[in-house]
């Protein structure tokens, strides 16, 4: 079991919390080297997985996932911890990795209880790990769950503002899309096998029976892909997506938005559409339309918030509503668009957030009333800022270009009015977006200087700029030379559209 | 070729952007300002040899029987799409990206040198360089782009280096507004850009220009017939596209960001938004003018944009009083004259027109002329700026005498623009004008008055800048010439302004690489002349001594007047319908609407969970005797639902 090296991707976190274990509080060395070096063994561990995932592709190995096992932990129920990745599942580790990695230097300096902060945060990473190694649907819904858990106490105990409140109804509302989840897991078990034999959860064998009785597809795709759907912010299960953002420690936010976001998006086209593909084909529509939303009314939202945070948050309703939109779409370019648009936006709000929370150390305050000419004061988090700016309203060279474009691009192939109208309305996102970005980055951090207070502030420590040159690294190299990434999601997708295809027939 | 120069010609800029934007804050401004100018010197220079390859070599490669060819020097995949669809990143070789290479790298090595002077005093010197840099190799990726959607990556990239560089003096307000108004009106306009582009390449499944414009016939072949509401889809689509020309090339209605970008610094007006960036949207049209003439309709859409837009700029160039704007509306107006000179040009035979190409080939010609003598206006204004501290020409007059180098130079450039003889908007004018009239009448009248009225708004400029009376604040504060690195690029450009026209254009640069000899219609340019000749008398007599004709001018219609000095009121329209009505109205009601419907909903079954088990919690009482009571009711229950199921 050991040999397999996705276990490690848990392992690691585990570990770390033991190690976090023998720290005390106060001994913030101890803790923050657990911390660096746990998260940089995740980060080379990710790293090294993608180079042998790639160099695997490349010596002509097709299978559908790589470095699979499986190993049962409750037979009742035939419940295994069964592992398998393919290329997006691998890309998403290394998103999570690197998130990670980022955001434990983006908490340097986490008070009080740092080691607690930091246990949570690594059961968190468990979690997220945990899900996307996972091929067996019911072990990745317990790390769904176990990543959901400790967001409620971290926001409630380490965050800011209505904290109480922004946790409870942050966990609440993601529990309430699990319960939906929960209920269309079991119905894809229970109908996992047909003609007779033990149901399973494995994800890769209900495929590949093609089992699920037709009949049931549809309200099984429905909970399904509401369930994952809450988790990626789609209208109108967004709600707590701005007050949970807003008042999570930055860390959390990081995370939430990097990755946790992206559960959603992976679990919907993973589970609800690859093992639902005749619901997929015929129920796609509705979600579509609440997707188009989305993407539009995020938009315009964020263009008359005030909080950093809020601007964000209604930023990553739009972008995450683009990636279940792409997903959508139901054809292997505009899937993988979504793909792109995770692992872009993922990095992109990690590393606004990191920055807002840089930001909002130094000037006590997110409104961009208070605020303005910070350009001069700390340029560099000011460069940084208008640099994550850039790659969220789609500049070329930086990750968003991409991952829009290729999901316009594929969005287009469908060739019906119906999808026509609703690719150009998301295409108008372009402009929205440039508007409340340049109206953020003019008021925060051009013109003059709003408060004399300001002036006193110092720029970006080491460990910030780390955190932050990590992140920007990623971005302009997703930008700059996007294609191998591209194929290896085109490559992934393939069994996905073929299913989807076939039950169209 | 080989792509050893090609490839240095793009990387150069892109290098010199990460050495001074990375590592300028270590820099003394001297070693970024030499770093700066020594990179784009290199990179002009070989701009120059790969220009001078390809157009007089005579390598098989580039032309075939006389007829210039088009050449990938290479094409490398960026990103596929699908199998089909695949964006490349490459180096197109063709007499408008050799020309082009030739200006924006010319016209770029004259402002890094100019801007050396002209920006000594501020700070953040080495960021203006980096960000001089930005644009240049944005620029230059963008004219040598094999494929549209390289195109498309690169107009998005010059748009924000335009951003940067507009507001480049972030500590103004202004500057940051009108930064953002530019990028915010150019995005809008490449949204239609985006959805022409997708149109386009659903139904041709390409990207390349080789291809598209190889055989626009088989382009038109492949949308089957295609129609949507009312009009075929490669109409809409090349109209979006379009839309996108307008937005960087300021056409109306699309034209408010210009004159506000002259908050950037003057050297930066000069070379973007006066000579490179601008043109932008010419360049697309003439790019895919093979496809453009297939759609008649876009093409007369293109004219009549062009020549309202040309008409409107002069108008209200005539009444601005910041010498900028004058010259921004005028950059409006020429770009304008552009579109209107290809929108007439055709690539068939069109019975009774000597050579239906002549507009392409004129607008062209007339793109590399204004770029020379509009910069050359541009640095001219800077050097005025530098010395009177103002942009207004009210603070200005009678600077002849101080200003020896400025005045003759900038005296060059107006003669060029106003289209006198032997400049080198002369030629190029005429066979603009001459285009238009061999197309139809109205188009070659209308555009004959309007560059009457370009002629009257220079000279009006010129006039009150060097001659009217002089500012009575020169006692204290002495203008003078500007430094020699300002002086070098006017000097440059007026010669260049001067012998420009006489280059055989027609041998280099026509729509299908055939070569046309230029010749002047007599009667046009007899008629563009004294049209010009006369606007320069009127606008002398108005304006070279201080007299009270222009009050009494400017009274016999004050109300047009006014219309035209706050530029027709477009501005005040779009703050209406951005802040008021999507703004305030929109966006507002959608924020107001998901915090008070949406999450309003959400807290409701909070609410609703916690009332009722606040209701329900007296059961949970402690007392025996009620629970006593909750047992019987509940068996009851059971017994009556076990008895009804029964019978």
């Amino acid at each position: 079991m050991f040999a397999n090296i996705l276990i490690w991707f848990v392992i690691i976190p585990i570990l770390m919390m033991a190690g976090l274990g023998l720290c005390s509080n106060k001994g913030m060395d101890a803790i923050r080297t657990v911390m660096v070096v746990g998260s940089t063994a995740l980060l080379a561990l990710a790293i090294w997985l993608c180079v042998d995932f790639l160099g695997l592709r490349a010596a002509g190995v097709t299978d559908e996932m790589l470095h699979t096992g499986s190993w049962i932990w409750y037979a009742p129920l035939n419940i295994h911890l069964a592992v398998g990745v393919d290329g997006i599942s691998v890309l998403m580790l290394l998103l999570s990795a690197i998130i990670v990695f980022a955001g434990t230097f983006a908490s340097w300096k986490i008070n009080p209880l740092p080691k607690n902060f930091f246990l949570w945060y690594c059961l968190l990473s468990t979690g997220v790990f945990g899900f996307f190694i996972s091929i067996d649907m019911f072990t990745m819904f317990m790390f769904y769950e176990v990543a959901l858990i400790p967001m409620y106490l971290l926001i409630g105990f380490w965050g800011t503002g209505r904290k109480e409140y922004s946790a409870m109804k942050l966990t609440l509302m993601l529990m309430g899309g699990s319960a939906f989840l929960m209920l269309g897991l079991l119905g894809i078990y229970w109908h996992s096998a047909p003609q007779g034999g033990e149901p399973t959860w494995n994800i890769l064998e209900i495929a590949h029976n093609s089992a699920i009785d037709p009949s049931w597809q549809n309200l099984l795709f429905c909970f399904t892909f509401v369930g994952f759907g809450v988790l990626g912010a789609m209208f109108p299960f967004h709600t707590w997506s701005p007050d949970g953002h807003a008042c999570a420690p930055t860390a959390v936010s990081m995370l939430h938005a990097g990755v946790l976001m992206k559960l959603g998006g992976y679990g919907c086209f993973r589970i609800a559409i690859y093992l639902l593909p005749a619901a997929a084909n015929e129920l796609a529509w509705i979600f579509i339309i609440l997707t188009g939303i989305s993407i539009v009314y995020g938009a315009f939202s964020a263009c008359v918030q005030t909080d950093l945070k809020y601007i964000n948050a209604y930023s990553s309703v739009s972008h995450c509503g683009m990636v279940l939109f792409a997903l959508l779409m139901l054809n292997q370019t505009a899937m993988t668009g979504g793909i792109l648009q995770m692992l872009s936006h993922g990095l992109m709000t990690a590393l606004f957030f990191a920055l807002i929370g840089m930001i909002y150390g130094r000037t006590h305050t997110r409104d961009i009333r208070q605020m303005g000419g910070l350009m001069r004061i700390m340029p560099y988090l000011g460069v940084c800022y208008m640099i994550a700016g850039f790659a969220s309203l789609g500049l070329p060279g930086l990750s968003g270009f991409v991952a829009e474009m290729t999901i316009f691009f594929g969005s287009f192939q469908d060739a019906d009015t119906f999808h026509r109208i609703f690719v150009i309305c998301a295409c108008s996102a372009i402009v929205t977006t440039a508007v409340y970005i340049l109206r953020v980055v003019g008021k925060l951090l051009l013109g003059p200087v709003q408060d004399e207070h300001h002036l006193q502030l110092t720029d970006a420590t080491w460990w910030e700029r780390l955190a932050t040159v990590t992140l920007i690294l990623c971005i302009a190299g997703i930008g700059c030379f996007p294609n191998w990434i591209n194929e290896a999601i085109q490559h992934s997708f393939v069994p996905i559209i073929n299913a989807i295809q076939n039950s169209a027939v | 070729m080989g792509v050893t120069l090609p490839i240095l010609i793009l990387c150069l800029p892109l290098f010199m952007f990460l050495l001074l934007g990375i590592g300028g804050v270590k820099m003394t401004k001297k070693t970024a300002g030499v770093l700066g100018i020594l990179g784009m010197g290199t990179c002009m220079t070989l701009s120059y040899i790969v220009a001078f390859t390809y157009f007089f070599s005579g390598d098989a490669a580039f032309i075939v029987d006389g007829v210039r060819q088009q050449f990938q020097v290479f094409d490398v995949t960026w990103l596929a799409f699908t199998q089909k669809l695949v964006v490349n990143l490459g180096f197109l070789l063709d007499p408008i990206s050799a020309m082009m290479l030739v200006v924006i790298t010319t016209i770029s090595f004259m402002v890094h040198l100019y801007s050396w002077g002209y920006m000594e005093g501020e700070s953040g010197f080495q960021r203006y360089y980096a960000f001089l840099s930005l644009f240049s190799f944005s620029m230059l990726g963008l004219v040598v782009a094999t494929n549209i959607f390289q195109m498309y990556i690169f107009w998005e990239l010059v748009g924000v280096s335009s951003y940067l560089l507009i507001g480049f003096f972030y500590k103004l307000p202004s500057a940051v507004s009108a930064s953002k108004k530019a990028f915010i009106v150019t995005r809008f306009a490449d949204l239609g850009f985006l959805i022409g582009i997708l149109i386009l390449s659903y139904y041709t499944n390409t990207f390349n220009f080789v291809e598209m414009t190889g055989n626009p016939f088989q382009v038109l072949a492949q949308t089957h017939g295609a129609t949507f509401m009312g009009a075929s889809v490669l109409t809409w689509a090349m109209v979006l596209i379009f839309t996108g020309g307008m937005g960087k090339s300021a056409m109306m209605p699309l034209h408010i960001w210009l004159p506000d970008a002259m908050e950037g610094p003057t050297p930066v007006s000069a070379l973007i938004h006066a000579a490179t960036m601008v043109v932008a949207g010419v360049y697309l049209v003439a790019r895919m003018f093979p496809v453009y003439c297939v759609v008649e309709t876009a093409m007369t859409f293109i004219s009549v944009v062009g020549a309202i837009t040309a008409f409107y700029a002069a108008v209200v160039a005539c009444t601005q009083v910041d010498i900028k704007r004058v010259l921004a509306f005028s950059t409006i107006s020429q770009i304008a004259f552009m579109m209107v000179s290809l929108g007439v040009a055709r690539d068939y035979n069109i019975p009774g027109v000597h050579y239906s190409g002549l507009g392409y080939m004129a607008g062209m010609f007339h793109l590399f002329t204004h770029a020379m003598f509009k910069a050359l206006l541009f640095l001219g204004a800077g050097a005025l700026i530098h010395a009177v501290h103002s942009n207004d020409y009210t603070k200005m007059g009678g600077l002849r005498k101080y200003m020896p180098v400025t005045h003759w130079t900038f005296l060059i450039g107006c003669l060029a623009i106003a289209g006198i003889f032997p400049f080198s908007g002369f030629f190029s004018k005429d066979e603009m004008l001459a285009a238009m009239f061999s197309s139809h009448w109205f188009w070659g009248a209308w555009m004959t008055m309007v560059a009457g009225l370009t002629a009257f708004y220079m000279f009006r400029l010129y006039f009150l800048i060097f001659w009217w009376e002089e500012n009575p604040d020169y006692a204290h504060h002495k203008p003078h010439d500007a430094p020699w690195q300002m002086s070098i690029p006017l000097i440059f450009l007026a010669a260049v302004s001067c012998v420009a026209g006489f280059i055989p254009f027609g041998k280099l640069v026509t729509w299908n690489g055939a070569p046309y000899t230029i010749h002047i219609e007599p009667a046009v340019a007899a008629t563009s002349l004294t049209v010009a000749v006369v606007a320069i008398l009127l606008a002398a007599k108005m304006y070279m001594k201080k007299n009270d004709i222009p009050t009494k001018v400017k009274n016999l219609c004050p109300g047009l007047w006014t219309a035209a000095y706050h530029r027709f009121y477009w501005d005040e329209i779009y703050q209406f319908v951005t802040h008021k009505i999507i703004f305030g109205i929109i966006c507002r009601s959608i924020a107001w609407f998901d915090r008070h419907v949406i999450d309003a909903t959400m807290d409701g079954f909070a609410w609703l969970a916690n009332k009722a088990s606040w209701s329900i919690r007296g059961m949970q009482s402690g007392n025996v005797q009620a629970y006593v009571l909750w047992y019987f009711l509940g068996a009851l229950a059971i017994i009556c639902v076990t008895w009804l199921c029964l019978i």
